[in-house]
């Protein structure tokens, strides 16, 4: 095990920027899919949100897809109790993406308003519910969540949303719209954009306000101390540079620094997940009962071939 | 009872997904040879069908990339045993398959659709290759997975886990090479016939049109001749697939067979009416013809299902390792009956779309094959479905052969849990593929846009182009 420990460590980096990643990217475009109807007044309006995100927003789900592949592939265990303890969010997740996907192409094919706000519904759920659940499952990562031995979770979709995870799910859809309205801003013009501006100052605040909220209850709440684990002072840093990160995103937008607004709540994801991901460390499924229940990074690697790790 | 929910689970997904994924590939293929026909020869018929075939890939390919995503996760959701044994060697090839999958298609079908005015022809139609390699490319990783499960090579297994030794075996496995051709000409097969049917019918209706009904008419001969080279591929690389499979797992040749004893000199059973075990009613069989094509041998021995089930048994202890055999016996035969039904449909297209007959596929020849290759399009899907089915039925009890019986690789999950979802996916997918379907309908009916049309009519929405030009969405 021992010559393998730095690189499954490294696995366990690259996977957690590969999440950032996905979040990063897949964050503004579910933004943009969740405030469309918001800022939009005219069908011209709403294509013009689809299309700032229309050439993209698959190339960005492939980053759930690499990040997936690679946890199956680095930690086969991590990526077993995670899809069979976290069943039905996944599930959820899964069917509001497939929905979503569908929904561009789809919405076009038809010159029919009805149909066209059929499939203007379905992307805004299908990017308002996976928005939440993401939230929701990556605050249940760090707070952690009930562990039987060998990392066993059997206490459903019900046991998923306690109060902080909640919080975490809402904290994620705010900045994922806020992430969105930046984005629409920068990539559109005229009145659209301006709306986008406007409602950014109120969405930003809202997210402010969930995710500090979510940042010092984890903090707060503590959960029982994996051997090996970093300082929490990292995790918290990262956590309050989140926030602030936020706070400069919604302040520059507002200002007209469009690039740099979107380059701050971008970093906002990015360093909420790098606290989720240090606090996490050296565990990949934390337990909120007993520390030894959950997973490691040791326990759940697979060791792999350091030929593959190369390729 | 989860076992088997979940197992219904996978079924229904990948069955649901594997009917756009050959359509995807083989589209892709067809698309970028005709786009290049095009291009070399300035060609402005093979444009007008490239673009008319191009939407119908494009509105295709959407569902195929999201019942994809169902898949990645299928394994982790509801068999996350499995996916801890075989993790260290199924992860890589999947990976890579998402990986493939999206970064070449997704990137080079966004610069295929939006630099169709921006781009050089020569650099657009080089995209639309990429396009193709990349679908073709992603083929060979996934099945990759699918043939470790069928014949696993390469590998040690330490721990309780399968622990990979050399990747390249994984790659070099022969069951892999025999899966990959006949899948991927399979695919190309699927898209020919389905150019065939739409071709022929367009062809048929557009006679006030002559433009169209000659594109058609010539869409018609191309698409016949590309799907009887395929599909006689096809069966060539099915072929070669039998003899690895008696090799590798006699179990499922001679269940494919319903063959109980070993025989020497085994004939071939072509169709049974009545019970396989005991004693049908009625069957046909062909002598001699399963020793040959398991062996290439008129005398050869081919091992029966009661004597491998006892071998099974000394070697992997008590238990029953034969699978259903119904269903792998039949589902065998329906995809060797399409696909013969396939080579004899485009040969008859050959035929009657020939341009020596000069009024082809008009009067009432024409009108018969017409709607015998639009009821035909239903074959490939037909051929594909029962392919798989067979594959993977035929590998049971076994999930990864004679290492981890299916029973043991599901996940820890109540019953409820796992009807949930698989009640779930089959209502959406019901409503994504009859959407689709529809779509594709009303695709098959557009007049091919008008020669040099530029790029708004690609992927824009009918009628409503002229609102924003550059809209896509």
């Amino acid at each position: 095990m021992e010559p393998f420990a730095n690189l499954n460590t490294t696995w366990f980096a690259l996977i957690g920027l590969l999440w950032a990643g996905y979040l990063f990217l897949e964050g503004f475009d579910f933004g943009v899919s969740i405030v469309a109807p918001l800022v939009s007044r005219d069908e011209t309006d709403k294509r013009l949100c689809l299309n700032a995100i229309g050439p993209v927003w698959d190339g960005n789900e492939v980053w759930l897809l690499t990040a997936g592949g690679a946890t199956f592939a680095a930690f086969p265990l991590w990526y077993a109790r995670l899809f069979n303890g976290f069943y039905l969010a996944l599930f959820l997740i899964l069917l509001f993406l497939i929905i979503r996907g569908v929904s561009f192409e789809f919405r076009n094919k038809v010159d029919d308003p009805r149909w066209r706000l059929t499939w203007d519904w379905v992307n805004f759920l299908g990017s308002f519910v996976p928005a939440i659940v993401w939230g929701v499952a990556f605050t249940d990562f760090v707070h952690g969540v009930p562990l039987s031995p060998g990392g066993r979770y059997s206490a459903g979709l019900p046991g998923l949303l306690h109060p902080i995870a909640i919080e975490g799910g809402l904290a994620s859809l705010a900045l994922f719209s806020l992430h969105g309205l930046v984005f629409l801003s920068l990539k559109t013009s005229g009145g659209l954009a301006e709306r986008a501006r406007r409602l950014a100052t109120p969405v930003g605040a809202a997210a402010l306000a969930l995710l500090g909220g979510t940042v010092a209850w984890v903090a707060a709440a503590g959960r029982p101390a994996v051997p090996g684990q970093l300082t929490g002072a990292l995790p918290l840093a990262l956590g309050i540079a989140a926030v602030a990160a936020a706070a400069a995103g919604t302040a520059l937008v507002s200002a007209g620094r469009d690039g740099w607004a979107f380059g701050a709540t971008g970093l906002a994801v990015l360093a909420a997940v790098g606290a989720v991901w240090s606090r996490m460390f050296p565990a990949v499924f934390p337990a909120s009962n007993h520390a030894a229940n959950g997973l490691t990074i040791a326990a759940a690697a697979s060791d792999l071939d350091p030929r593959v790790t190369r390729l | 009872m989860q076992l088997a929910l979940a197992r219904w689970e996978f079924a229904v997904v990948t069955v649901f997904h594997f009917f756009f994924v050959p359509v995807t590939i083989g589209l892709a293929f067809l698309v970028a040879l005709m786009q290049t026909l095009a291009y070399t020869r300035g060609d402005a018929e093979w444009d007008r069908l490239s673009r008319f075939f191009g939407r119908m890939f494009l509105i295709n390919i959407a569902v195929g990339v999201v019942t994809g995503i169902t898949l990645e996760f299928q394994f982790g959701l509801n068999w996350s045993a499995y996916s801890i044994f075989v993790g260290n060697i199924f992860g890589a090839p999947l990976a890579i398959e998402a990986l493939l999958a999206f970064f070449m298609e997704s990137t080079f079908i966004g610069l295929w659709i939006f630099g169709r005015d921006s781009l050089s022809p020569r650099l657009h139609l080089a995209t639309i290759w990429m396009v193709s390699l990349g679908t073709v490319l992603s083929a060979l990783f996934i099945l990759a997975a699918n043939s470790w499960m069928q014949h696993p090579v390469g590998y040690k297994v330490i721990g309780g886990k399968a622990v990979l030794t050399n990747f390249w075996a994984i790659l070099g496995n022969p069951v892999l090479w025999g899966a990959f051709s006949h899948t991927v000409l399979a695919a190309f097969a699927t898209a020919g016939t389905l150019m065939l049917g739409i071709s022929a019918w367009r062809a048929h209706r557009s006679a006030a049109d002559p433009g169209e009904r000659s594109a058609f008419l010539r869409g018609a001969r191309f698409s016949a001749a590309f799907t009887c080279a395929t599909t006689v591929l096809v069966a060539i690389a099915g072929d070669i697939q039998a003899r690895l499979m008696d090799t590798y797992q006699p179990m499922k040749m001679a269940a494919a067979e319903a063959l109980y004893h070993t025989e020497r000199g085994a004939s071939f059973s072509l169709i049974t009416i009545g019970n396989l075990k005991q004693r049908p009613v009625f069957q046909i069989r062909v002598p001699h013809l399963l020793s040959l094509i398991a062996n290439l041998s008129w005398n050869s021995t081919v091992q029966g299902i009661d004597n491998l089930q006892a071998s099974d048994v000394a070697k992997y202890g008590q238990g029953s390792y034969i699978p259903l055999i119904p269903l792998t016996y039949w589902s065998f035969r329906v995809m060797v009956g399409a696909g013969i039904a396939m080579i004899l449909l485009s040969g008859w297209g050959i035929w009657a779309a020939r341009r020596r007959a000069g009024g082809s596929l008009s009067g009432t020849g024409g009108k018969w094959f017409t709607r015998a290759a639009m009821w035909g399009m239903a074959l490939p899907f037909i051929a594909n479905t029962f392919g798989w089915i067979f594959t993977e039925v035929g590998r049971q009890p076994w999930v990864v052969w004679g290492l981890m019986l299916t029973p043991k690789g599901v996940s820890l999950l109540t019953v409820a849990d796992v009807a949930l979802t698989l009640a779930g996916f089959v209502v959406v997918y019901t409503v994504l593929g009859v959407v689709d379907s529809w779509l594709m309908v009303r695709a098959a009916r557009r007049p091919l846009d008008s020669v040099g049309a530029g790029k708004v009519a690609e992927g824009g929405p009918v009628g409503a182009e002229a609102e924003v030009p550059g809209l896509i969405y």
